[in-house]
């Protein structure tokens, strides 16, 4: 049955009416218009629809939309401030980190979940954090290598 | 399912394998009749020679219609200066938008930026064949450079009419045309303004050489590279057009099932749903997801299952059950390879097989569909878009001409987005809807099920060397894999090589690389068996039976990076190499590969791959193809293999059929040789074709063990 859920994305508040037990990634795509977000497998097995959730990646093909409300979510969508990228997309941008690019909003979450724990990760570590994200077009050097430049950038920022 | 003989054989050298279409709906002629077909707004669409050129004959014949000649079918050059590139490639992850951009700016001398491409649209492009076949750089590229060669030309005698000078003497470039003598200068979009779009292009215009050129050539970014960081970019996964219900279709549970029980009436009674059962055909389109999948568990329907052959006796079913070869290309023999093995020092006679996998691109199949007064708009991911449209247009009995198929930029295909599937499925629901857009996404396990496979094979190769390591035989035979990158490049006086066509078991057809990696796979692997018959270093065995310059090249410029022949520093290190050559292009793979025995575990350490394709169009695309095909290729290479039994699929899932991650990307280093001599060709294919015999032979060199399997992972244990 259809029930009035209340959600926060992206800084915004949302009331949506759906079954409580459909993936939040539907009600993110096919609801709200929020398409930076991909389908990819429905398993939780590739990452192409992961978000942040609360702060932490989750993958929301796997996440009950009853299992978003009362805490905040942010899609890709939500990255961008004051028409500035987020330095994890900067990076990803400055280093031509993708080819089809459809991986490539799952990949930029998965990074800045990771960042935002760890701002000094090892090369494994990374390596650790992306190996749910499924990259098809063999871009995974240079996404490790945005994901460094990023990390670099962030910590000189923040000094 | 209405499907020719034809459609059960594999078109074995072609560039593309032709899927029939899965489904053929029974409209009425009353139905085609309610069609009534004001012309689309159709710009300029056209049809050219060189493309068409890719494809034979297949259900649908050529299109005999006019080549393209009038300019404005190709480039466009407006008021504001904007330059518009029409082409109906599609740009699938590979960067096309940005390299023929590049192409246009470098020919007709104006900025990269001022300049874009409107890629793979039916109603606004030129006729092209289809996305494929590493054809896009060696066809499109020069196609595109003489009209913009030819429009430039046209540009330069309008100014020198309009100053009643002679045209030699004036310049084009930076978006204008100027006349050193005089200084003054007119830029295209004034020249542009009138009466440009009737011109015909001479036939054959001079374009630049590589060795001039300044916008080709350059590592410039991927085009609208901003939209896709931030999610903006609309795939076809991601339109939601006004109105627009979702579809979904009930499969059958296995391949070859037919519909025998069909029962709606519970479905029937849900509000705003859609039903469609057409034949064996049989969905349901709603405004939510949810409401499309309630409605399809509602229906009561029976199916008829027929035996089908499973994974465990593929190999033996297609070594039974070779055709006699219909055709004289299929067996390319010279000299006596009888008389080869007698005079050999040493022979090997060797089977290779090579399993069934899959594309898996990330953004699944997918189309959305709509009627208009009898006219079919179809948004989808296709590296065919005309093929679509073609088939669209015989299925639903309308002309092409009401027919549109428009590509977004998609989500990868690797050549395996060729067939109609999910457009026609979209369109026949979209039938039914009353005029609503209509969006299909098929699952993850559709995709692994319902798309189409590369080719599983078997190859067996019987072959003799003299004792100085010169090869005296070579006879090489293919089981249905397919005939690219068949012939072998090494010198051989005896040879035969024939590929033998199988009936298909699986749905198959391209896929990056076609055959090119399952022959080079069993070719290289054999000459690695036979160096070490001989007591020879496999590179030096490879160079003393090879005279072309260029693989020559590949080999010796990869051997200097890798440090070829090394030295092991620890037991169970191992280094293999392999080569290679198809469409025009060249590959040398270098692999280290650690072997552990104690813990039974093998690691790929580093692959160094030297690749060259004539003159480099953009070195950061092309960087991305080389490395991209070198690690998709570690998939088919090591683990990548559809299981298959009683017509279902065993492991249509991610969790199940296991893709390159992270973690199975060992340190790589991609060598780009730019032969500004030689005319471009494509990059998209040759560099993953030596990734598995390269692995491979680096096994054996550690283990001396030899892995004759792909993929080589499960063969792995044997170590033990």
């Amino acid at each position: 049955m259809a029930t009035s859920l209340e959600l926060e994305i992206n800084g915004r508040k949302y009331s949506v009416n759906y079954p409580p037990d459909t993936p939040l990634l539907y009600v993110l795509r096919d609801e709200l218009g929020l398409t930076g977000t991909k389908y990819g497998c429905g398993e939780g097995m590739c990452g192409a629809c992961t978000v942040l959730l609360a702060g932490t990646a989750r993958r929301s093909c796997q996440i009950p939309v009853s299992a978003a409300i009362s805490k905040p979510i942010t899609t890709i969508e939500g990255l961008e401030k004051n028409g500035a990228l987020h330095p994890v997309q900067q990076a990803f941008l400055d280093a031509g980190a993708f080819q089809c690019a459809y991986c490539t909003s799952g990949m930029i979450m998965s990074s800045v979940s990771l960042l935002q724990s760890n701002a000094h990760p090892s090369a494994e570590q990374i390596v650790q954090s992306l190996q749910g994200n499924i990259c098809r077009c063999g871009t995974h050097p240079r996404i490790l290598e945005a994901v460094q430049r990023a990390a670099e950038k962030m910590q000189g920022a923040s000094k | 399912m209405n499907r020719t003989e034809e459609s059960f054989l594999l078109e074995p050298e072609r560039y593309e394998f032709r899927a029939m279409p899965m489904h053929q709906f029974a409209l009425g002629r009353r139905d085609f009749f309610k069609i009534f077909g004001a012309g689309l707004a159709v710009f300029a669409v056209a049809k050219n020679v060189s493309a068409m050129q890719e494809t034979a004959p297949g259900p649908h014949g050529f299109h005999p219609e006019e080549l393209a000649k009038e300019i404005g079918a190709w480039l466009h050059i407006g008021e504001d200066g904007t330059v518009t590139g029409f082409a109906g490639k599609a740009e699938i992850g590979q960067n096309v938008r940005t390299s023929l951009a590049q192409t246009i700016a470098d020919e007709l001398g104006v900025a990269f930026a001022s300049v874009r491409m409107v890629l793979a649209d039916t109603a606004l492009t030129p006729f092209d064949a289809g996305t494929f076949g590493s054809r896009t750089t060696p066809t499109m590229t020069p196609q595109l450079r003489k009209v913009a060669a030819a429009a430039r030309d046209l540009l330069v005698e309008k100014a020198a009419k309009q100053w009643n000078v002679a045209a030699e003497k004036l310049v084009a470039g930076d978006g204008k045309v100027s006349d050193p003598a005089s200084g003054k200068s007119l830029r295209y979009a004034e020249l542009a303004r009138e009466d440009f779009g009737g011109q015909k292009p001479p036939a054959e215009d001079p374009v630049k050489p590589a060795a001039q050129w300044t916008i080709a050539g350059k590592p410039v970014a991927k085009v609208d590279a901003r939209e896709f960081v931030t999610g903006g970019h609309h795939y076809t996964t991601d339109l939601r057009p006004e109105g627009m219900l979702y579809g979904k279709i009930l499969r059958p549970p296995s391949f070859g099932a037919t519909l025998i029980a069909y029962d709606d009436s519970a479905a029937k009674a849900l509000k705003d749903v859609v039903l469609v059962r057409d034949g064996d055909f049989v969905g349901a389109a709603a405004p939510t997801v949810a409401a499309v999948e309630a409605a399809l568990a509602l229906l009561d329907v029976k199916w008829n299952e027929v035996p089908q052959i499973s994974d465990q006796e593929i190999y033996s079913y297609l070594k039974k059950n070779a055709q006699p070869s219909k055709e004289a290309r299929f067996r390319q023999a010279k000299g006596s390879v009888e008389e080869g093995l007698t005079a050999a020092a040493h022979k090997l006679d060797a089977s290779y097989t090579v399993a069934y996998i899959a594309h898996a691109p990330l953004e699944p199949r997918a189309a959305v569909a709509q009627w208009t007064d009898g006219k079919l708009t179809v948004w989808m991911g296709t590296q065919r878009p005309f093929a679509v449209r073609d088939d669209l247009a015989d299925i639903f009995h309308v002309p092409e001409k009401n027919v549109r198929v428009i590509v977004p930029d998609t989500g990868s295909a690797y050549g395996g987005k060729h067939t109609s599937d999910a457009g026609l499925e979209a369109a026949r629901l979209a039938r039914a809807a009353g005029g609503r857009p209509v969006k299909l996404v098929w699952t993850r396990e559709e995709e692994f099920t319902w798309a189409y496979f590369r080719p599983a094979g078997v190859i067996d190769v019987n072959s003799g060397i003299a004792a100085d390591g010169k090869l005296t035989a070579w006879e090489f035979h293919n089981y249905h894999s397919g005939m690219s990158g068949i012939e072998t490049p090494y010198a051989v006086t005896n040879q035969i090589t024939e590929y033998h066509q199988v009936p298909l078991v699986l749905r198959s057809g391209s896929y990056r690389g076609l055959a090119a990696t399952a022959n080079h796979f069993a070719r290289e692997t054999h000459m690695d068996s036979l160096a070490n018959a001989s007591s020879m270093d496999p590179l030096e065995f490879r160079l003393k039976n090879l005279a072309d310059p260029r693989m020559r090249a590949v080999l010796e410029t990869g051997a200097k990076a890798f440090g070829w022949p090394r030295q092991k520093n620890a037991d169970g290190q191992g280094f293999g190499v392999a080569a290679g050559y198809e469409k025009g292009s060249y590959v040398a793979t270098f692999a280290e590969i650690f072997v552990d025995r104690k813990k039974n575990s093998v690691a790929l350490k580093k692959l160094v791959e030297v690749f060259e394709c004539g003159a480099i169009v953009n070195p950061d695309g092309l960087r991305h193809q080389v490395v991209g095909a070198m690690i998709q290729g570690l998939g088919g290479a090591l683990f990548e293999s559809i299981q298959f039994e009683k017509g279902r699929i065993s492991n249509a899932h991610f969790s199940s059929y296991r893709v390159p991650r992270f973690k199975d990307v060992p340190e790589i280093e991609a060598i780009l040789l730019d032969r500004k001599d030689i005319p471009s060709a494509g990059a998209g294919e040759t560099p993953i074709m030596a990734i598995a015999p390269a692995i491979g032979n680096a096994f054996y060199d550690a283990t001396k063990v030899r892995l004759t399997k792909l993929p080589l992972q499960p063969e792995l244990h044997l170590l033990g």
